[in-house]
């Protein structure tokens, strides 16, 4: 297999603090690698400069084989690198499908065209039904519980056939059930080749649907492994726990 | 556009076309261009601040643009008839093209912090014309040279042109929200960040809205200077008129086609009676301030989509209750 996104010595720096510390790692293709480590290890920081959401001081990212030189949210989406947020963003004021439409990824010229073509309603529809939403696409995204927002925001990012799929703590605040749906939607995709990236919380969900795991801790990558690998590697316990 | 709709439109301005004919004295006339006016401005400030979120509070300096642009071509000229209608597109042209750098640049900052940079550009326009007495005639003001049309029916050919202004604005709007222009307008006003992370061009987005949505302003602001004749800084660049474009947008309500219009047709008749009661003090004023506290308190999403909602609401009810 090989490498979908390289990240090579990666840092960010907030005034004294070192968010990001030299990090480099990289996502094969065709996996779920997880991408764990206690709070404020940079893992959210490394979201959001590999998505360009923040300018990293230093280090380079490949993408599908080329370099990133600027890393632009918009361009990076449209070229195949999704990501959701830690709290899910929606867009509430318009319905559910339109919320799907608006982030096909569609080029400048499509501006001018038709808010909702039929192409876009089918494509969303397929989307809707894939999610079960389907009852829901009239709706206005503000009507949906926050779990349905999960699954609206990570459908919506699938919208544009990515390639890469980062996301940031999938099933953080919603019920079982949910967190059951999000891994069952999350396994399909990744069997139809999408790869994905992601940063969670639930233990339990990282061992049974994550491998490899890369454990970040202080900014820097300090282990990568199988689940059991990192389970018992006695870095990681110290970075978790404290020695 | 729904059939009910057309009907509406067609409705609204087919009334509006016959007006002048069927209605005589002048007070009523002059009163109704200033209403389409508002109308107009409001429904251009509308695509920005409405479907884009971003409050701009120097549309003002566009319109006196605008108004100083007819005022010094057509200064010397006597006769100049329908002449400044003419080149109201190349007004309007030319405002866009001034706008793209200025919304580049301010785009860079959003809501409030958006609201007081343009405010700033509205008072150095102000300071612009005041100052460059070369061209504007500073504080003396600059005069238009007054068309030879019948008396009778003076005021016609403005208030037609008001209109056809106003039907461009509403035309554009109308645009917005049918076109993917809209949604990627909704979804970057809902959250700017997220919408250009699932690869919606924002910057370009944003950069038509501003630029479409001064060019209005500044054609409105042109047939206004060749209406009233003389073009003072004071009056063709002035906060007022800003406030009054948000004012009849917030209370008809944000990111609706209608919404800019009614809040015109409310407002303006309301401000002239108030400044009528209340003479040459500027009472009209306090009046204003109350109206503003009285929408924000009760119609904070103002007077469309608060009805809207409620007959969606009671739709969704109906619904449930016949399951």
């Amino acid at each position: 297999m090989s490498a979908l996104l390289e990240v090579n010595g990666l840092t960010k720096k907030f005034g004294g603090i070192t968010a990001v510390n030299n990090c480099s790692f990289e996502v094969e293709e065709g996996s779920i690698t997880a991408l764990i480590g206690p709070n404020g290890s940079g893992k959210t920081t490394a979201f959001n400069i590999m998505t360009g959401y923040l300018k990293a001081d230093s280090g380079s990212m490949n993408f599908r084989g080329k370099k990133i030189e600027e890393p632009n949210p918009a361009r990076l989406y449209r070229s195949g690198l999704s990501r959701t947020f830690q709290q899910a963003r929606i867009f509430p004021e318009i319905s559910v499908l339109e919320n799907l439409i608006v982030a096909s990824g569609y080029s400048w010229k499509a501006l001018f065209g038709s808010r909702t073509t039929k192409a876009d309603r089918a494509q969303a529809g397929e989307m809707l039904e894939e999610f079960k939403l389907s009852t829901l696409a009239d709706f206005y995204a503000s009507e949906l519980s926050y779990g349905q927002r999960k699954l609206l925001e990570f459908a919506s990012v699938l919208m544009s056939s990515p390639k890469l799929v980062l996301l940031d703590e999938p099933t953080a605040g919603v019920n079982p059930v949910m967190i059951e749906t999000m891994e069952r939607h999350i396994r399909e995709r990744n069997e139809a080749g999408v790869t994905f990236l992601i940063v969670e919380h639930d233990m339990q969900l990282v061992m049974r649907l994550c491998n490899p795991v890369i454990v970040l801790d202080r900014g820097a990558m300090i282990a990568r492994g199988t689940p059991v690998e990192v389970q018992n590697n006695p870095q990681v316990l110290d970075a978790y726990l404290g020695s | 556009m729904s059939k009910a709709g057309i009907i509406r439109a067609s409705a609204f301005f087919g009334i509006l076309a016959l007006l002048p004919l069927g209605v005589k004295p002048q007070w009523v006339i002059n009163l109704l261009i200033f209403t389409l006016m508002y109308a107009a401005l409001a429904s251009s400030w509308n695509l920005i601040g409405g479907y884009a979120g971003y409050p701009s509070l120097g549309h003002a300096a566009f319109f006196g643009f605008g108004a100083y642009f007819i005022g010094i071509i057509f200064e010397n000229s006597v006769g100049n008839g329908y002449n400044p209608f003419f080149i109201l597109p190349l007004v309007g042209l030319c405002a866009a093209i001034i706008s793209i750098p200025i919304g580049f640049i301010a785009m860079k900052t959003r809501k409030d912090v958006f609201a007081i940079v343009t405010i700033t550009l509205l008072f150095m326009v102000q300071t612009l014309a005041y100052n460059w007495r070369g061209l504007t005639g500073g504080a003396q003001g600059k005069g238009v040279a007054v068309p030879p049309f019948d008396p009778a029916t003076f005021g016609r050919p403005y208030y037609y042109v008001m209109l056809i202004l106003l039907l461009t604005a509403m035309s554009i709007s109308m645009y917005f929200r049918r076109s993917k222009i809209g949604l990627s307008l909704a979804a970057v006003r809902a959250d700017e960040d997220k919408a250009h992370g699932v690869g919606i061009q924002v910057t370009t987005v944003k950069i038509i809205a501003f630029a479409l949505s001064v060019a209005i302003a500044a054609m409105v602001g042109a047939v206004w200077g060749y209406y009233e004749g003389f073009i003072y800084p004071q009056f063709a660049v002035d906060p007022l008129i800003t406030i009054g474009m948000v004012l009849m947008t917030f209370l008809g309500g944000r990111a609706t086609l209608w919404g800019p219009v009614l809040g015109a047709f409310i407002l303006v008749p309301a401000q002239q009676y108030f400044s009528y009661e209340f003479g040459a003090t500027q009472f009209y004023l306090l009046a204003y301030a109350a109206i503003f506290l009285v929408i924000m308190l009760v119609l904070p999403r103002g007077i469309l989509p608060t009805l809207t909602d409620r007959i969606r609401l009671k739709a969704k009810i109906v619904a449930e209750a016949n399951k």
